[in-house]
């Protein structure tokens, strides 16, 4: 079959849409290299050229990128690795090291993987031998050895960089900028951070050695170009098996983009934040709701997603306490507001919520101290209220000093939706007294 | 709901049998399957459920994965002590008993993420595999680098895996402070009265019709709704009273269908139970128990608490007596109450502004031992001296926790205690000692 028939070939539906989903949560899970990278070229050129100046002229250097979370730090230094590698001379040439902050959480570990990674003379099958100094001794010496001209260059990758820095004495961060300081085996070190301010986190000797680049990706996006790429990201690539469907998708997906309510909801989510990766939940959510008998991604589904991403945590929790503990965080309520957010303990809860069952006829709301007792304890296992700061001295709870973790208008809001609120609680928590 | 069993890649008969098994949870169900994917696609990395308890997190997850055959791991965080029990279960159940024991005496994330990496180039991932931690919010005490790691696990692994958190406390509350990759947020919302009444309505007594079992939920539901929403808690009420309700069925005093009569019989029952048996007071045998015997008042049996009295020496009740009084009287007053010529004492005069409130709703007040010896010596009133049993007194109710010592900074030289004992316990222990407590507290003047 030839390459045009095969474009041409119609697929059945169940199979188009399958395959839609494969691509797109793997774009959306961040399982995959974009082809081209938006917004960022120029710091693409600069890491690209620096890394091959140590790949190739085996020069040392070491370099920061610095950006929020889902800024694209990640893509970006994959981006540049893979272009790298294409180069015939970079392949066969050049050495990586990846670490992660996360995961190598002291030197002692980070350096087993160093040496893991680098199969040094002292790994046999997956075990490293020696104690850490033997280790570090070793690949100091390792790395010594080496100078421009002979040795294969290595490259560093740092992700996390800031949890490094929390190491002790920040060793091997010294290690690492040392070596590419003097005349030793050419390395780079790559540090991927999302903290603005970690050269503040560095020791001055290690600091001092450090040669300050630093390539920020700080998203300069506009609303535009955010749009831009909602629809990037939503859209087939040409490679699809189905021409036709792949062409019918691309064209629903650019009249979503240009409905009105469907800007509308984009710009609130630009509003709160530019970041890619808050989209990819957003989008995420759109996808699951395409299937076989619902071809495309309709504004509907985009407003229905949206609502699920900013629906609030804390009034959907409240949305299913009792009426006895809504009465006790009313109560709560009121006694922060007389005492301007002091913090309170039980006794003064149940005291004014007894207040008001006094200034009320009916008494179906009369229990005893111990059940409300187990809500004031469910109410704290949820976390809406927990220990103000300070010793806790006495053994019962009864007298334990609490604060309530929720603002006055999540109260009144989750009044408002609460199913079956007796009129009476409502008004209560509506009284403006104190 | 037919239509939300619709989902490509899995067996249908095998989503007939899981919806089945869910009821009142369809919405949630669909929303988690097509956020899942068709088993070999790819899954978002880390999915967030949270909701009250018993709301169906667990059970749901359960059922998904035992049904449609998933590969998953289910730990539970309060199994997981250490994190070597976590990496273990974890790798135990993807990649067989041989890969959990590669794992080093200590491991670390590090050496997790190695073994997991190396076992999945051997035999990687055909179908997303899921781990299922529950009580999530366990996680936040461990290490600090956990629960980012699991959650950005994917990337780390270059597997096709999902990490699903299970908690009851929301995101917000989970956010470490440099941040990391936010987890897809999915709500589990609670069952409403009508969802409740449908699901305790399915286990019923096979001797009975369905409508005088949902008769009884009603009536059960209509007691405990305002109190309770957890559906085990009920179901467990539900058990344990329903044998009482039956009682004038059995008797033959009143038909089905009479139910005025049958809750006229119940409600006075079921209104002691959340006096006792909620609050386990009285364990769920000593509740059947009682049940049966006809003769004996439910509740007449005493519970848990109840069981407070105490026999303490002669000396000791006058300790405990004189540090109740020093714990809620201001020190101020001590005068008017314990010396012999004083004048009227009138509450208005000692009034400070920031007294307003009393003693017994703020707590006790911690008191030098100086200040008990002295109301000590004032309420007993035959001579006492000071001897080493009256001082291994004091210190034998510390260690009982009738009184707590509050600054622990200085054993000898003055130290400090409050008093951790009720009102009611003071009361009782002063009746048998011929002392009207209540006299003497300045909150009751």
């Amino acid at each position: 079959m030839s390459k045009r028939k095969a474009k041409d070939a119609h697929l059945p539906i169940g199979e188009c849409i399958t395959q839609v989903q494969q691509i797109l949560r793997e774009r959306f899970c961040e399982r995959q290299l974009p082809d081209r990278l938006d917004g960022v070229e120029a710091q693409y050129k600069h890491l690209l050229e620096l890394l091959r100046r140590t790949a190739v002229h085996g020069e040392s250097n070491s370099v920061l990128i610095v950006g929020p979370r889902g800024g694209g730090k990640t893509t970006l230094l994959q981006c540049v690795l893979r272009d790298l590698q294409e180069e015939e001379e970079v392949e066969k040439n050049l050495l990586q090291v990846h670490l992660n902050g996360l995961l190598q959480t002291d030197d002692r570990i980070a350096l087993k993987e160093i040496t893991r990674q680098l199969q040094l003379e002292n790994v046999v099958g997956d075990k490293v031998f020696g104690s850490f100094a033997e280790n570090l001794a070793f690949l100091l010496e390792a790395l010594k050895k080496g100078d421009r001209s002979t040795s294969c260059p290595v490259l560093f990758v740092l992700d996390e960089f800031d949890l490094f820095a929390h190491h002790k004495n920040q060793t091997l961060l010294y290690t690492l900028f040392d070596v590419s300081q003097s005349a030793q085996a050419p390395i780079a070190v790559v540090g991927l951070t999302c903290r603005l301010d970690v050269l503040e986190l560095l020791e001055k000797r290690v600091k001092s050695r450090f040669s300050h680049r630093q390539i920020h990706l700080l998203s300069g996006l506009n609303f535009a170009q955010f749009l831009e790429r909602v629809q990037m990201q939503l859209s087939l690539p040409d490679s699809f098996p189905d021409n036709k469907f792949a062409q019918e998708w691309n064209a629903s997906v650019k009249t979503l983009c240009e409905d009105k309510s469907v800007e509308e909801v984009l710009q609130r989510h630009f509003n709160s934040s530019k970041n890619i990766r808050s989209l990819h939940v957003l989008l995420m959510l759109c996808l699951s709701r395409v299937s076989v008998a619902k071809p495309a991604i309709k504004p509907a589904d985009l407003l229905e997603a949206s609502r699920m991403c900013f629906a609030d945590s804390t009034a959907n929790m409240l949305h299913g306490l009792s009426i006895l503990e809504l009465c006790l965080v009313i109560a709560m309520k009121h006694l922060n507001d007389i005492y301007e957010g002091e913090p309170f303990n039980l006794q003064m809860v149940h005291n004014e919520f007894k207040k008001f069952l006094q200034r009320k006829s009916s008494s179906i709301y009369n229990f005893e101290q111990p059940v409300i007792m187990k809500a004031f304890e469910h109410l704290q296992q949820l976390e809406l209220i927990r220990p103000s700061t300070g010793p806790r001295s006495n053994p019962s709870g009864k007298y334990q000093l609490v604060r309530l973790t929720l603002d006055h208008s999540q109260i009144m809001e989750a009044l408002q939706k609460y199913p079956q609120c007796p009129t009476d609680v409502k008004q209560w928590a509506m009284s403006a007294f104190g | 709901m037919t239509a939300l069993l619709k989902h490509p890649g899995y067996d249908e008969e095998r989503l007939q049998r899981v919806a089945e098994q869910l009821p009142c949870r369809e919405v949630q169900v669909g929303m988690l399957l097509s956020l899942m994917g068709q088993p070999q696609q790819y899954s978002y990395p880390s999915v967030f459920i949270y909701g009250h308890r018993a709301s169906g997190k667990s059970h749901v997850m359960h059922v998904l994965m035992k049904e449609l055959e998933l590969p998953h791991a289910t730990v539970s965080c309060v199994e997981c002590v250490s994190v070597v029990l976590l990496f273990e279960q974890v790798l135990l159940s993807f990649f067989g008993c041989d890969a959990a024991s590669l794992l080093p005496r200590s491991p670390s994330l590090s050496d997790f993420v190695r073994i997991y990496r190396q076992q999945c180039s051997q035999s990687p991932a055909k179908q997303t595999r899921y781990i299922v931690m529950e009580k999530a919010e366990l996680l936040r005490d461990t290490d600090a680098s956990l629960l980012p790691a699991l959650l950005r696990l994917q990337e780390l692994v270059e597997d096709n895996v999902t990490v699903i958190l299970l908690s009851e406390i929301i995101w917000d509350k989970f956010r470490p402070n440099t941040g990391c990759f936010e987890p897809l947020l999915l709500h589990f919302p609670d069952y409403s009265k009508g969802e409740l009444q449908q699901i305790l309505s399915q286990n019923r007594h096979s001797s009975y019709s369905a409508e005088f079992y949902s008769t009884y939920i009603n009536i059960l539901l209509g007691v405990f709704y305002s109190v309770c929403r957890d559906l085990r808690e009920l179901r467990h009420l539900a058990a344990l009273n329903f044998s009482k309700f039956c009682e004038p069925l059995v008797e033959g005093k009143v038909k089905e269908t009479d139910t005025h009569k049958l809750w006229k019989h119940i409600e006075p029952h079921l209104k002691k139970a959340m006096q006792t048996v909620y609050l386990r007071e009285v364990s769920s045998l000593q509740w059947e128990q009682m049940q049966q015997m006809e003769e004996k008042e439910a509740g007449a049996l005493r519970g848990l608490s109840a069981h407070t009295h105490v026999e303490l020496p002669y000396y000791s009740k006058f300790l405990l007596i004189a540090a109740y009084l020093a714990s809620y009287n201001p020190a101020r007053t001590d005068k008017r109450f314990f010396l012999k010529h004083h004048g009227k004492i009138r509450k208005t005069n000692f009034l400070k502004k920031n007294e307003k409130t009393s003693n017994h709703l703020l707590g006790p007040k911690p008191f030098p031992l100086d200040r008990l010896l002295a109301i000590f010596y004032s309420v007993v009133d035959s001579r006492v001296a000071p001897t080493a049993s009256i001082f291994s007194q004091i210190s034998s109710l510390v260690t009982l926790q009738l009184l707590a010592q509050v600054s622990h900074d200085d054993q000898l030289d003055a130290p400090k205690y409050k008093c951790a004992v009720s009102l009611e316990f003071i009361c009782a222990i002063s009746r048998t000692v011929n002392f009207d407590i209540v006299k003497y507290l300045y909150d009751f003047l």
